[in-house]
C-alpha cells in the first residue's frame, strides 16, 4: 500500500473543502436549516404526529439524509472530475498508485466531509427542533455507510462526466426527487397501498427508513432490509469503480 | 551496448547492464483505428540524454504517455528501471518523472503544497529539506507560498519541472520542455537538463527545436508516422548523414567540369558561376587543397569561397521527406 500516496490525496481533497467552506459547508448546512424552521418548527407544529414521533422531529433524518446524498454525490464527482477537467488527472495516472489508494483517498475525503456535514446538520437542527437519537452507533453507521456508498457514486459520475453540467444532472435530476419522494417528509405507510408498492422500488426510501429507525425506533422498512440495502448499493459502486479503472474507462485512451 | 550507457553508473539495485528504458516491439492503435505507434524498439541507457525528434502527429507523446501509464499500451513490452511498467507498475512509475506536454495545474493552490503533494503521490515520506532544494534549483523559491493561479506560463512549467523532480526519479521525461519558453529560460532549463543527467538522472525529452537536440543530446531518435525511423548518437548521425559542401564563385563561368577536375565530386551551377564540392563530413579534409591547387593548375580563379556544413534540421527533413 501506497499510504503516502492516499494522505497526499486525502489531505489535497480535505483542504479543497477548507478552501470552500461557504459553498460545501455552510450553504447546505443553512439550507437544510431552513427546512427545519419552516417545516419543521412553524408548520410541523400544526402536523400530526407519526408513529408516536412530533412531525418537526420526525423529517430530521429524512432532511439530513437528502441533503447528504446530494452533497457527497457532487462532492466527490467534483473532486475527481476538476482533475480530469484541469488535466492534472496525468500525475495521479502516472504515479505508483493503485486504483484502491486512488480511490480510498478520493472517496475517503469526500465522505469524510459528509460524516463532518451530516454531524454539523443535525446539531444545527437542534437549535430549532427537540429530537433525540435511540441507537447513536447505528446513527453512526448507518450515516458513514451512506456518506461512504454515495461518495463513490459520485466518483463514478465525475469520471462518467463530460462537462459541468452532467456534474449536477444525475444528483438533481434523480437523486433529488428520489429523496423527496423517498419519505423525507411523511411515513410511506401514510400513502395508498398502490405508491407504497412502488415506492419500495426507490432506493432512497431504505436510506431514509434506515437512517430515522436509528433515531426514534421506528421504521417504514425493517431495519436490517434497510442495511443490507445500503451495503449492497455500496458494493455495486466499488464493482463499477473496480471496471472503470481495469478499463481505463475515461481515464486512458 | 552505446558509450553513454557504460559511462554512467547505474543507480543502486540495478543489474550490470540494465537499461533505464527498454522498449520492444511496441505497438499502439487508438479506438478510432489510428495506428500511432508501429513496432517500437528502444533501449536508453543510464545517464543518458536521449532526444525524440519527429513531426507534430508523429507519436512522441503517445509513446511517452504509455510509457509513464497515461495511456493504455498496445502489444509490446516495456521495461523502466528495469521493471515491468504493467506488471510492476509501482517501481516502475516510482523510477519514473513526468512533465508533460500539456501546462496543467491547480489554480487555488500554493507552490509548496502542489510540489510536495507530488512527492506523497510518488510514495516518498515528507521531506521539507528536500522540496526546498527542489523549489532553489528552480528558482521558485520566493514563489513558494503563491497560488499557481497567480504565477506566469513559464513558471508553472518549472512547478510541473519540480512536480516530476520532488520524488527523487531515476528517469525523467520531458514532452517538449522548451515550448512557450523565452530564451532565458530555455537556456536556464538546458543548464538544469546537464545538471540532473551529472547527477545521474537518465533524461528524454522531445522537442522541435533541432539545434537543442543537436547540442543536448547524447542520442538522438527520429520518430515519424508512428514508426522509429532512426536512433543514432548525435555525433554518428552528423557525421553519417551530415555533408560539407564547398562553394567557389568564380571569375570566368565554365561550362563543364574540367577533365583535369573529374576525380572530385564537383557540380556546375548559377550558369556556371559557381563550382560546388559536396564530400562527407567522415572524409577528410585533406582534399581541399589538392582541389584548389588544380584549380590553380587549370587557371580557374575564384573570387570568393563559402563553406558549410548541413545541420541536423536538413537531415531531419530529408528523413522525413523520404518516408512520407
Ligand atoms: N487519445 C487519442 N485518441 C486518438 N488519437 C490520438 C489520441 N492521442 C493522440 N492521437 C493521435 O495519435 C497521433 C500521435 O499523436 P502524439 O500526440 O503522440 O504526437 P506528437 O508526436 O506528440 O506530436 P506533437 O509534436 O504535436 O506533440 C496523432 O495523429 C494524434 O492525433
Ligand atoms: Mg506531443
Amino acid at each position: 500500500m501506497n499510504f503516502y500516496a492516499i494522505g497526499a490525496i486525502y489531505r489535497a481533497e480535505m483542504a479543497r473543502t477548507g478552501r470552500t467552506l461557504l459553498q460545501s459547508v455552510a450553504s447546505p448546512v443553512i439550507s437544510t436549516a431552513l427546512y427545519f424552521v419552516v417545516f419543521g418548527a412553524v408548520i410541523g407544529q400544526r402536523m400530526e404526529s407519526i408513529a408516536g414521533v412530533d412531525y418537526g422531529a420526525f423529517i430530521i433524518p429524512g432532511l439530513a439524509m437528502m441533503t447528504l446524498l446530494t452533497q457527497s454525490l457532487t462532492n466527490a464527482a467534483f473532486g475527481i472530475y476538476m482533475p480530469r477537467f484541469l488535466g492534472t488527472i496525468y500525475e495521479v495516472l502516472a504515479a505508483p498508485v493503485s486504483s484502491l489508494e486512488i480511490v480510498i483517498g478520493y472517496v475517503g475525503a469526500a465522505a469524510t466531509k459528509t460524516v463532518i456535514l451530516g454531524l454539523l446538520i443535525m446539531i444545527t437542527a437542534r437549535f430549532f427542533v427537540d429530537y433525540q437519537i435511540d441507537h447513536p452507533f447505528w446513527m453512526m453507521g448507518f450515516l458513514i455507510l451512506t456518506a461512504v456508498a454515495f461518495s463513490l457514486f459520485g466518483f463514478i459520475i465525475g469520471i462518467w462526466a463530460e462537462g459541468f453540467e452532467q456534474l449536477q444532472l444525475i444528483p438533481l435530476l434523480i437523486v433529488m426527487p428520489l429523496a423527496f419522494l423517498g419519505g423525507s417528509f411523511y411515513s410511506i405507510k401514510m400513502l395508498p397501498e398502490f405508491w407504497q408498492t412502488v415506492t419500495l422500488f426507490n432506493p432512497v426510501v431504505y436510506l431514509i427508513s434506515g437512517f430515522r429507525w436509528s433515531f426514534y425506533s421506528t421504521a417504514d422498512v425493517p431495519v436490517g432490509l434497510s442495511l443490507a440495502m445500503t451495503a449492497g448499493f455500496l458494493v455495486l459502486c466499488l464493482l463499477v469503480v473496480s471496471w472503470i479503472f481495469r478499463s481505463g474507462y475515461r481515464l486512458k485512451s | 551496448m552505446n558509450e553513454a550507457a557504460s559511462e554512467n553508473p547505474a543507480p543502486q539495485g540495478a543489474l550490470p547492464g540494465e537499461r533505464a528504458l527498454v522498449v520492444r516491439n511496441l505497438h499502439k492503435r487508438f479506438a478510432s483505428g489510428l495506428e500511432a505507434l508501429r513496432d517500437i524498439n528502444l533501449d536508453v541507457g543510464y545517464g543518458e540524454i536521449f532526444a525524440l525528434l519527429g513531426p507534430n502527429g508523429a507519436g512522441k507523446t503517445t509513446l511517452i504517455s504509455i510509457i509513464c501509464g497515461l495511456v493504455n499500451p498496445g502489444p509490446g513490452r516495456i521495461l523502466a528501471n528495469g521493471y515491468d511498467v504493467v506488471r510492476q507498475f509501482r517501481q516502475a512509475r516510482a523510477s519514473i518523472g513526468l512533465v508533460p506536454q500539456e501546462l496543467a495545474t491547480d489554480a487555488f493552490v500554493s507552490v509548496w503544497s502542489t510540489v510536495s503533494f507530488s512527492r506523497g503521490l510518488f510514495g516518498k515520506p515528507k521531506n521539507p529539506a528536500y522540496v526546498e532544494k527542489v523549489l532553489r534549483d528552480l528558482s521558485l523559491w520566493d514563489k513558494r507560498d503563491n497560488e499557481l493561479r497567480t504565477l506566469s506560463g513559464g513558471m508553472k512549467r518549472r512547478v510541473m519541472i519540480a512536480k516530476a523532480l520532488v520524488h527523487e526519479p531515476d528517469i525523467l521525461f520531458l514532452d517538449e520542455p522548451t515550448a512557450g519558453v523565452d530564451v532565458e529560460l530555455r537556456r536556464e532549463m538546458w543548464a538544469l537538463v546537464r545538471q540532473l543527467r551529472d547527477q545521474g538522472v537518465t533524461i528524454i525529452l522531445t522537442t522541435h527545436y533541432i539545434e537543442e537536440a543537436e547540442d543536448m543530446a547524447d542520442r538522438i531518435g527520429v520518430i515519424n508516422h508512428g514508426e522509429l525511423v532512426l536512433v543514432e548518437e548525435t555525433r554518428t548521425l552528423m557525421d553519417k548523414l551530415g555533408r560539407r559542401e564547398l562553394r567557389l564563385h568564380l571569375h570566368q563561368p565554365l561550362n563543364a567540369v574540367p577533365a583535369a577536375l573529374e576525380r572530385f565530386p564537383l557540380t556546375l551551377e548559377g550558369n556556371g558561376h559557381e563550382l560546388v564540392y559536396t564530400y562527407d563530413t567522415q572524409q577528410a579534409d585533406g582534399d581541399i587543397p589538392e582541389l584548389l591547387r588544380r584549380l590553380d593548375e587549370q587557371g580557374i580563379e575564384f573570387r570568393d569561397l563559402h563553406s558549410s556544413q548541413s545541420s541536423l534540421e536538413e537531415i531531419f527533413v530529408n528523413l522525413v521527406k523520404k518516408r512520407t
